[in-house]
């Protein structure tokens, strides 16, 4: 098995605005997140051999080539629940590696705002559809259980175990607030996110992500080509997917605070990349945070944070834009907002951006990042699929 | 000779005081509650807690037929006692009935199932009478009827009760009724209805008893049923009962008028205070009137660890607005639903019948794990097919973890979400009901219980859910 470690490079990136988009459709923010990557590669449609979308909309690759107009290439339509964006990613990454194609497009859209009610589109958080087991169940109901464990495990009141979710959500806002293309641009007091209207107990409004329009697009190559795009390319490190069989809920050894599939993955990025440290290698991580406590948990699971310790990071800051290792500089899919396909290629542009060191608003610059991590998953605790992959700058 | 092996009831946990209506109609209120099955229950379900409830420590494999009777069956055309008797866990080669339309039903059951055991046709009939009448909002039956359900264990031998005299009679006489479009039950007026509700019982006890050779002094108990409390009291005058000593409270201030299930769950009621050697008159009215003299036997003392009358009434929790009760009966029309609606796959269900309708899971036969819902391959050991069935239903287990959504499609918000580790084995994600959402805490004791989740594309679909363990006042 060989690894996929400076073996695909990334040379083009885009990402429209994300938000409740009503007068945007989804063949518009296909075309402008193409545009936009295309542009930033210098190249044009025709010069794309073959192309991916992760989408839960329609049932084709169609999605893309109708909104685009290309012509006849072959384009393959991933879906991987909220998983879905790297996956597209991943797919396609392999397909340069093993030289069938030379230069290929990814582009993960989600059009969730036509349905006429708040949340996701029912259906999308079913993991198959059962008339009475698990009936009425829903993504932040689902997370939440694994909410109260944690605090039943590691001994926090509901007073603390809400603080602590809260104070995530802080710095999400605060992160978000400042990205321009983000869906909710507003900062949060720790008062606001711990008043806010219960969705899930223990988890209130500020703890879920947005539902979100957007889209996002990468073009890729392979290194040895890359620079005839431009010198600032960034690379493949390592890929992580784990479909996780799926009966945590149901088996007496699940306990919720630790997601199995999650560390699977990350460990595989981590082999793939060479990575023996992570909290120590790693300099950013974008995280998929659909509510709060997905963070917390995925981090931990990631052995970003030692398993029981988030609040000692929470609390010191370490995950802050300024602290030891930043996470959701972008505002994640809390403040950025989560177009379901379309958030863990999302997540790699603002590893791009922060690489190259063109972040959108020069405030949210980090300093020399040289690895990103993005951290995408699908599911609910218990039954998830999730990807980690590793981003290089292109000298690494 | 047959007679009653064992009994069992139920009444929801939900007690709908009288002041709460008052207070909405702005009248004076009455004395007391009444017991109010929650969202999610109907005379369905609420058989299949009464029939568990009877079957505890009893080989449900030994019943030959369950006979199940109501006037509010949830189905116009669908067997209820073939579900009951799913949920149940019995036999597929027994006999099922329903028996409905009249409130005396309860014990028009019970009559066949006395002649079935006599007849040996069948050795053990569960007999469940189960009734949730809908009253019309602000009228007089809204403070009177309650919901509930008791079911009796009918066979020749182990007999706690024998059945030495019955005398029935038949009446066309229309005294309630509901056609075809009513929504609510009607009533003739109300002096007249109940002069003749007291003539037929006094015809067909003095029948009885003459057949019987026995006086009203014979009796330690009377167990008879009654529209409402003026009437019961009426009607122990008429028959020259001593109402204070021998006749069974009939719980209007406690349990309200269960219809076709009253008379029996009054009869559980009885038997739980009964010593060995006594004799109940019981009598059922409806459509005519049965009546029927037990003995008991000194069996009676022996049955243990029924929740029945007592403790199930004793068990309970207030229902303080009249505005849930509205939801609960889905009483008015609500806001439009922008989301889709629920639906079912009959095929699906039928596929996995036995674990949706009897909560059966499976055992490994390799590693010995426990597993909910069955799967082709073993989760613990990933083994293939090397099942046997496990049970979960009848298990306690532990709250493992919940969540409380408010934005969920349920009538009752919040809709809690958890996992239930059972004792022995095997965890149950489930939703909570019959809860208080402030007193959940992990690790509390949980049960399951049968109940409807929802009525997409028109079925009732029902499945189980977890309760946290019903307990009484004494906190046992």
């Amino acid at each position: 098995m060989e690894s996929i470690k400076n073996r695909v490079a990334v040379v083009g990136m885009g990402c429209t605005q994300f938000g409740e988009l009503w007068d945007r459709d989804a063949d518009s923010l296909v075309l402008e997140a193409t545009d936009e990557a295309l542009q930033d590669a210098g190249i044009e449609l025709k010069d794309i051999q073959a192309a991916w979308v992760g989408t839960m909309l329609g049932m084709t690759g169609m999605v893309l080539s109708s909104a685009l107009q290309s012509q006849y290439i072959p384009v393959t339509r991933i879906e991987n629940a909220c998983a879905t964006g790297q996956d597209a990613l991943r797919n396609a990454c392999y397909a340069v590696a093993a030289k069938v194609f030379d230069i290929v497009l990814v582009v993960g859209v989600e059009k969730l705002k036509d349905e006429g009610y708040g949340g996701l589109p029912l259906g999308m958080s079913a993991d198959g559809f059962h008339p009475v087991y698990g009936a009425h169940g829903t993504a932040p109901g689902r997370y939440a259980l694994a909410a109260t464990r944690y605090f039943h495990r590691y001994g926090l009141t509901r007073e603390e175990g809400k603080t602590l979710l809260a104070m995530i959500s802080v710095k999400s806002h605060h992160n978000g607030a400042r990205n321009p293309k983000a869906h909710m641009r507003r900062e949060v007091t720790l008062e606001q996110v711990m008043k806010a209207p219960i969705i899930a107990w223990p988890l209130g409004l500020f703890d879920c992500c947005g539902v979100t329009d957007g889209a996002s697009a990468a073009v890729l190559c392979r290194p040895e080509d890359a620079r005839r795009f431009r010198d600032d390319y960034m690379v493949f490190k390592g890929f992580g997917l784990s479909a996780g069989p799926g009966m945590g809920k149901s088996k007496t050894d699940y306990d919720y605070t630790h997601w199995e599939e999650t560390w699977r993955a990350a460990t595989q990025a981590y082999a793939e990349a060479g990575i023996k440290e992570p909290r120590k290698e790693i300099n950013m991580v974008e995280c998929h945070d659909c509510f709060s406590i997905a963070e917390l948990v995925a981090v931990e699971s990631m052995e970003i944070c030692e398993r029981g310790h988030a609040k000692e990071d929470v609390d010191s800051g370490a995950w802050t834009q300024e602290g030891e290792i930043p996470v959701n500089l972008s505002g994640g899919l809390k403040s950025f907002g989560h177009p379901i396909g379309a958030s863990g290629c999302r997540e790699v542009y603002e590893i791009y951006k922060q690489i190259q060191g063109k972040a959108e608003e020069p405030s949210r610059q980090l300093k020399d990042v040289r690895l990103g991590l993005a951290h995408n998953q699908g599911g609910h605790p218990g039954r998830f699929i999730c990807g980690v992959a590793i981003l290089g700058a292109s000298q690494e | 000779m047959a007679g009653i092996v064992t009994y069992g009831a139920y009444v929801p946990i939900y007690r709908l005081g009288q002041h709460v209506l008052g207070a909405v109609w702005g009248t004076s209120s009455g004395r007391g509650e009444k017991a109010v099955a929650n969202y999610d229950e109907d005379a369905i379900t609420m058989a299949v807690e009464a029939v568990t409830d009877c079957l505890k420590g009893i080989d449900r494999k030994s019943i030959d037929a369950l006979y199940f009777a109501s006037t509010s069956p949830p189905y116009r055309e669908k067997q209820c006692a073939s579900i009951v008797a799913a949920a149940a866990d019995l036999r597929r080669d027994i006999i099922t009935f329903d028996f409905a339309n009249s409130l005396r039903s309860g014990t028009n059951a019970l009559r066949a199932a006395i002649d079935s055991v006599k007849a040996g046709s069948c050795s053990r009939v569960v007999v469940v009478a189960s009734d949730c009448r809908l009253p019309a909002p602000n009228s007089a039956s809204e403070s009177l009827l309650g919901d509930g359900a008791a079911a009796l264990l009918i066979d020749n031998s182990e007999l706690s009760a024998t059945i030495e005299y019955q005398y029935t009679i038949s009446s066309e006489f229309l005294d309630t009724w509901r056609t075809e479009q009513d929504k609510y039950p009607r009533m003739w007026e109300d002096r007249f209805v109940y002069s003749e509700y007291v003539t037929q019982i006094k015809e067909t006890v003095s029948a009885l008893t003459q057949k019987a050779r026995l006086s009203a002094d014979d009796f330690n108990k009377a167990v008879i049923y009654a529209p409402d409390s003026r009437r019961h009291q009426d009607i122990a005058k008429a028959l020259r009962l001593d109402y204070k000593n021998k006749v069974q409270d009939p719980l209007f201030d406690q349990l309200g008028n269960t219809g076709a299930a009253f008379s029996m769950m009054m009869l559980v009621s009885a038997l739980e205070e009964a010593n060995s050697g006594d004799k109940i008159l019981f009598v059922s009215y409806g459509d005519g009137c049965d009546s029927i003299i037990l003995q008991t036997t000194k069996q009676i003392c022996r049955i243990k660890d029924r929740r029945g009358m007592k403790y199930h009434l004793s068990s309970k929790m207030d229902l303080p607005s009249y505005g849930k009760y509205l939801r609960f009966r889905n009483l008015l029309e609500w806001e439009a639903e922008l989301r889709p609606p629920d639906r079912t796959s009959l095929t699906l269900v039928n596929r996995q019948r036995r674990s949706i309708y009897a909560l059966i899971g499976q055992k490994c036969k390799c590693c010995g794990g426990i597993q909910y819902p069955p799967l082709k391959i073993c989760s613990w050991c990933q083994e293939k097919g090397q099942f046997e069935e496990f049970s979960l239903q009848d298990k306690k287990g532990n709250l493992f973890t919940y969540s409380m959504d408010e934005r969920a499609m349920e009538v009752d918000l919040p809709n809690i979400l958890c996992t239930v580790d059972f004792e022995g084995g095997g965890r149950f994600y489930s939703q909570v009901t019959d809860r208080d959402p402030e007193k959940l805490e992990i690790g509390m004791a949980m049960e399951p219980t049968f109940r409807k989740i929802h009525d997409g594309s028109g079925v009732h679909n029902y499945f189980w859910k977890v309760r946290p363990v019903r307990v009484d006042m004494q906190g046992k």
